[in-house]
């Protein structure tokens, strides 16, 4: 009876558990410190803007369907809300954006009349038409998955480009220069 | 001696009750839409939408599915969930539908893409290589 034949294994081996827990835990601090953006963006971009068709916000003023913002000139379209906080930082620009003469169109998200008409008064009044998205439901079609979001939309139509979050400032020259290119 | 001690501890414990149900001050408000918070008349159509909604991330809190969030945009979602199983729509047209507009993050269910085909192909390579191992160990066994 031979001895069972034992293939001696190679010297780094000895340190190979040794270079995993170490590859491991720079994974985990690379994932502690630099976190994965997890801001869900629309996968609607480059594509026709869905169909719907809201009811006005306020008595005064026009609601919104996906007809009138596919007029063949580029719409900004902010989906926006009296309850947001956020929503109140980007008026200015908004207002700013608008005074450039960019057509903006809002989309109110579960808001009331009386609390849109206090936002309104509060933090001025970009809007051409605001339509009252009460259920959430064209939010969801949009693939918009929070307030602020502003949509820029071409003449035809398309969805060109999804701002998440509020236009800050610095934010207003790329948005002009993506309603330039979406004019093209 | 005893009666103050109560009464400031009655004090503290009505000022804690009121402090809680202070912050519910809407920092946003609920859903309207009709389905959120009501289920749907045909029970069997109701688990169907239950089975679903467990299944599809919230897009505001996002460990938490549709079905355990109370989050408004969770909400939305019950109801659009539950209205599309009411008409008679399929379940995974429903996911389809939501993977459209947010992508593959936004459904639970795994699904099979040229992106996740590893995950489902590892397990099977390293049962492969396991049974490739175990043979040789066999085999060096017979020969002794």
């Amino acid at each position: 009876m031979s001895p069972p034949v034992r293939t001696k294994a190679p010297a780094w081996a000895i340190w190979l558990p040794l270079g995993l827990f170490l590859a491991f835990a720079a994974l985990v601090t690379i994932g502690l410190f630099r976190p994965a953006d997890r801001t869900v963006a629309s996968t609607l971009i480059g594509k026709p803007m869905p169909a719907f068709a809201l009811p006005p916000a306020l008595p005064d003023r026009p609601g919104l369907g996906s007809a009138d913002i596919a007029s063949g000139k580029p719409h900004l379209v902010n989906i926006f809300a009296s309850w947001c906080i956020p929503c109140r930082v980007e008026a200015p620009q908004l207002r700013a954006l608008a005074g450039a003469g960019v057509p903006i169109v809002g989309i109110s998200v579960r808001d009331s009349t009386e609390a849109l008409t206090g936002f309104l008064k509060e933090n001025g009044d970009p809007y051409q038409r605001i339509g009252a998205d009460d259920d959430g439901k064209v939010q969801l079609a949009l693939g918009s998955s929070g307030v602020p979001e502003t949509y820029v939309i071409d003449g035809r139509g398309v969805i060109r480009y999804q701002h998440i979050g509020e236009i800050r400032p610095e934010h207003v020259a790329m948005i002009l220069a993506k309603l330039q290119e979406a004019s093209q | 001696m005893r009666r103050p001690a109560s009464l400031s501890l009655a004090t503290l414990s009505l000022a804690m009750a009121l402090w809680l149900t202070v912050p519910a001050a809407a920092q946003e408000e609920q859903s309207t839409a009709p389905f959120a918070y009501r289920q749907l008349d045909d029970p069997a159509k109701e688990q169907q939408a239950q089975a679903l909604m467990e299944t599809l991330r919230c897009l505001q809190c996002q460990g938490q599915s549709i079905a355990d969030s109370d989050a408004p945009i969770a909400g939305s979602m019950r109801s659009l969930v539950r209205e599309r199983i009411a008409a008679g729509e399929q379940p995974e047209a429903i996911r389809g539908w939501l993977i459209e507009r947010y992508g593959d993050y936004v459904s639970y269910a795994p699904q099979l893409t040229s992106l996740t085909w590893p995950l489902f192909a590892l397990p099977v390579v390293l049962i492969g290589l396991a049974a490739l191992l175990l043979r040789k160990r066999f085999r060096r066994g017979e020969v002794r």
